[in-house]
């Protein structure tokens, strides 16, 4: 081999040798790319995992949810209705929260009745978890969070933009006294 | 050219310091064949195991920890132990002689990057024997499986790191010798396609055997230097594993399987004594191969997650590779077309690449479909396509190059009458073997798993039995050669009749120094 062939091949063996060192390199760089994807994409990053998404959500419409309490005056309850209406997307998982204050100074049992205005609504209003479903006893003078999980219906008719989730809190009848 | 070795000075040198030291690229090329082939019987040997512990139902012979390990070691030596040396092998021998140079450009790095490979080989057999047993996560080494493993683990990250520099250093020593060595007035496009076909399979190994370098080495040191590359609870990703593995991988198969191209390439033009049909249109074709092959890369892992949008980019740009491909299939097919055909061992090998790689090619195209491939993944349909792009593809070329060169290299005819009854066994064995997976596949038999359900006993002992029949043919491809070493009717120089190309110029066997000055190329 003459001197030139030689050195053209040792040029080109340096020029080969970078691109393979700087692939190795490469191999590094897509650890912080991968993120950077995933970043920009939204992918494989938590609430937002696009495989993870539910698909029965009507994001086009928005129901207004109005929460009321009453409680006869012969009960020594107090109940609190949370103070603002909530804005719900129907298919949507929602969730609230009613207080309760016991303000004898004696065990009460209580049972709670939800009614709905338009009355209609009750047909889509699901819940999934509510003080209503049981009895709730009372010690005295406790006060308690009672969470209510729902969700209104895909198919609730487009016409009811709004509606009102009223409880009335009874003395149980069935208590001892 | 008989002259010119004379004038030289001296031939091969004696003892085990000529293999040691050997700077001939014809030497380290016959060292390169003999490795594979000691490799592919080892993983062979592996493969029979895998097919014994299958025949039956329930747990026969091995444990399922050691039925793992012989998985993940026959897919690994296969690869870079067998297939990769056996291509390498090809190149030092054919691509100085086709090209017309005296040798390798760097002869010295040609030795060491041949003699490193036996010190891979042994930590990899060596990885067997520890306490924990070999890896035994797959070829693919996907973590978290691979971070929680004993020190075979760490053996085997260092010998894919010697395999790989070894496969580095062979392609920068290919690329050189292609591109500054060819014999004055051999163009570019009067390259024989199997230089054309390294030449990419060299660029595509430089871009993506560090690659794997790199992902192993961040799995060596999330193990033992409390990285967390992949380990989730450190804020890593496994997904981020298997991207990194397969944009390493899929170019992987095409280093496989473009040489492959290459030795049919040059095969079929000479038993059907015609000009190789579309040649610029082949060398195009395997250049978008190779391009492609960086970019279809997550249809290996359909399954993990991706957006809609994701997976049919990857589909659709999968699909695509069955366009060059289907050029190239075409194009061996316009070769024989109207040629007068004459049917010698190398040639039933590349007929029978020809169909059985064509069946590969379609099963790859079935599971490019992501719908389907979430269906087959990890089944035995993938199996059986792999295999049949992989052992009636990759290694059926390399059987038909052993053939065609055989009497080039050694200076004797080999055993036409062995050679053709080992083509028939392996293609009928082979079709006994591993057809019937594709509907253990279908069927829902998942892969690397011991055991099975009792349905599914029947095509697993027709595979069974096609096994053990495809691992005894290949005694035959052993004695073959070896008669041929030994001694046969002289081969001329032109060993083939319908041969083109600056190889069939020099003697059969060539002078150990040929081209010493170069030949004129018209």
């Amino acid at each position: 081999m003459t001197v030139a062939a030689n050195r053209a091949n040792q040029v080109l063996l340096r020029r080969l040798l970078l691109v393979s060192v700087a692939m190795f390199g490469f191999g590094y760089a897509m650890v912080p790319l991968y993120n950077v994807l995933c970043d920009l994409t939204g992918l494989n990053r938590g609430e937002v995992q696009a495989l993870a998404k539910n698909t029965q959500v009507d994001y086009s419409r928005v129901v207004n949810v109005q929460m009321l309490a009453n409680v006869p005056a012969s009960v020594p309850v107090r109940l609190i209705a949370p103070s603002k209406p909530m804005n719900v997307h129907p298919g949507e998982l929602a969730q609230t929260e009613y207080e309760v204050e016991n303000l004898s100074d004696h065990v009460l049992a209580t049972q709670s009745i939800p009614s709905y205005s338009p009355q209609l609504a009750a047909k889509y209003f699901k819940k999934i978890e509510c003080f209503c479903f049981r009895e709730q006893v009372l010690q005295p003078h406790e006060k308690r969070k009672l969470p209510v999980l729902f969700v209104l219906d895909k198919d609730a008719p487009k016409d009811l933009t709004w509606l009102s989730l009223s409880y009335t809190l009874f003395e149980s009848p069935k208590a001892a006294r | 050219m008989e002259a010119h070795a004379m004038e030289h000075g001296h031939g091969a040198p004696k003892g085990i310091t000529r293999w040691l030291t050997t700077t001939n690229h014809k030497d380290i090329g016959t060292m390169y064949l003999w490795f594979a082939g000691a490799m592919f019987l080892f993983a062979g040997l592996m493969a029979m195991g895998i097919r014994a512990e299958l025949f039956q139902p329930g747990m026969q012979i091995m444990s399922p920890e050691f039925f793992n390990q012989l998985t993940t070691l026959h897919g690994l030596i296969m690869v870079f132990g067998a297939i990769m040396p056996a291509m390498a092998g090809f190149a030092n021998w054919q691509i100085p002689l086709m090209i017309g140079a005296p040798d390798m450009a760097f002869p010295r790095m040609n030795n060491w990057s041949f003699w490193i490979l036996p010190a891979a080989a042994i930590l990899l057999v060596l990885s067997m024997f520890v306490p924990g047993g070999a890896v035994a996560t797959g070829w693919t080494l996907y973590p978290p499986l691979y971070i929680q493993g004993g020190i075979s683990y760490d053996l085997t990250i260092f010998a894919v790191h010697i395999l790989g520099a070894s496969s580095i250093m062979a392609s920068l020593n290919i690329i050189t010798t292609i591109l500054n060595m060819r014999a004055p007035g051999m163009t570019m496009m009067k390259m024989p396609l199997f230089v054309w076909t390294w030449l990419i399979t060299a660029f595509l190994l430089i871009a993506v055997m560090p690659v794997l370098a790199g992902a192993v080495t961040m799995l060596l040191t999330d193990r033992n230097f409390g990285t967390h590359f992949f380990d989730a609870a450190g804020g890593g990703d496994p997904v981020l594993f298997q991207h990194v593995f397969w944009f390493f991988g899929h170019p992987e198969v095409y280093i496989l399987i473009l040489p492959a191209f290459g030795l049919v390439s040059t095969v079929i033009p000479t038993f059907a004594r015609k000009p190789l049909f579309g040649y610029s249109s082949m060398v195009y074709a395997t250049a978008s191969i190779a391009i492609l092959s960086f970019l279809v890369w997550a249809h290996h892992m359909f399954t993990v997650g991706m957006p809609t949008a994701g997976q049919l980019y990857f589909m659709y740009a999968t699909m695509l590779i069955a366009v060059p491909t289907g050029v190239k299939v075409f194009n061996w097919v316009a070769t024989m077309w109207k040629g007068s055909l004459t049917f010698e061992t190398p040639m039933l090998f590349a007929i029978g690449f020809v169909s059985m790689f064509t069946i590969g090619g379609f099963t790859g195209l079935v599971l490019a479909m992501a719908p389907i491939d979430i269906q087959m993944q990890d089944t035995y349909y993938v199996v059986a396509h792999f295999h049949y792009v992989l052992v009636s593809g990759a290694l059926f070329a390399i059987y038909a190059g052993v053939y065609y060169w055989l009497p080039k290299w050694t200076g004797h005819m080999y055993n036409e009458t062995l050679g053709k009854w080992h083509f028939w066994l392996s293609m009928i064995s082979f079709n006994v073997l591993f057809f019937p997976q594709h509907f253990l596949g279908m069927a829902g038999m998942p892969r690397r798993i011991p055991d099975y359900a009792l349905q599914f006993t029947e095509f697993n002992q027709i595979s069974s039995i096609g096994g053990f029949m495809f691992g005894a043919s290949q005694i035959l491809m052993l004695i073959v050669i070896v008669q041929a070493i030994r001694g046969g009717k002289k081969a001329e120089a032109k060993v083939w009749e319908g041969a083109q190309g600056l190889e069939w110029t020099v003697a059969s066997p060539p002078p150990y120094h040929t081209f010493e000055t170069a030949p004129e190329v018209k």
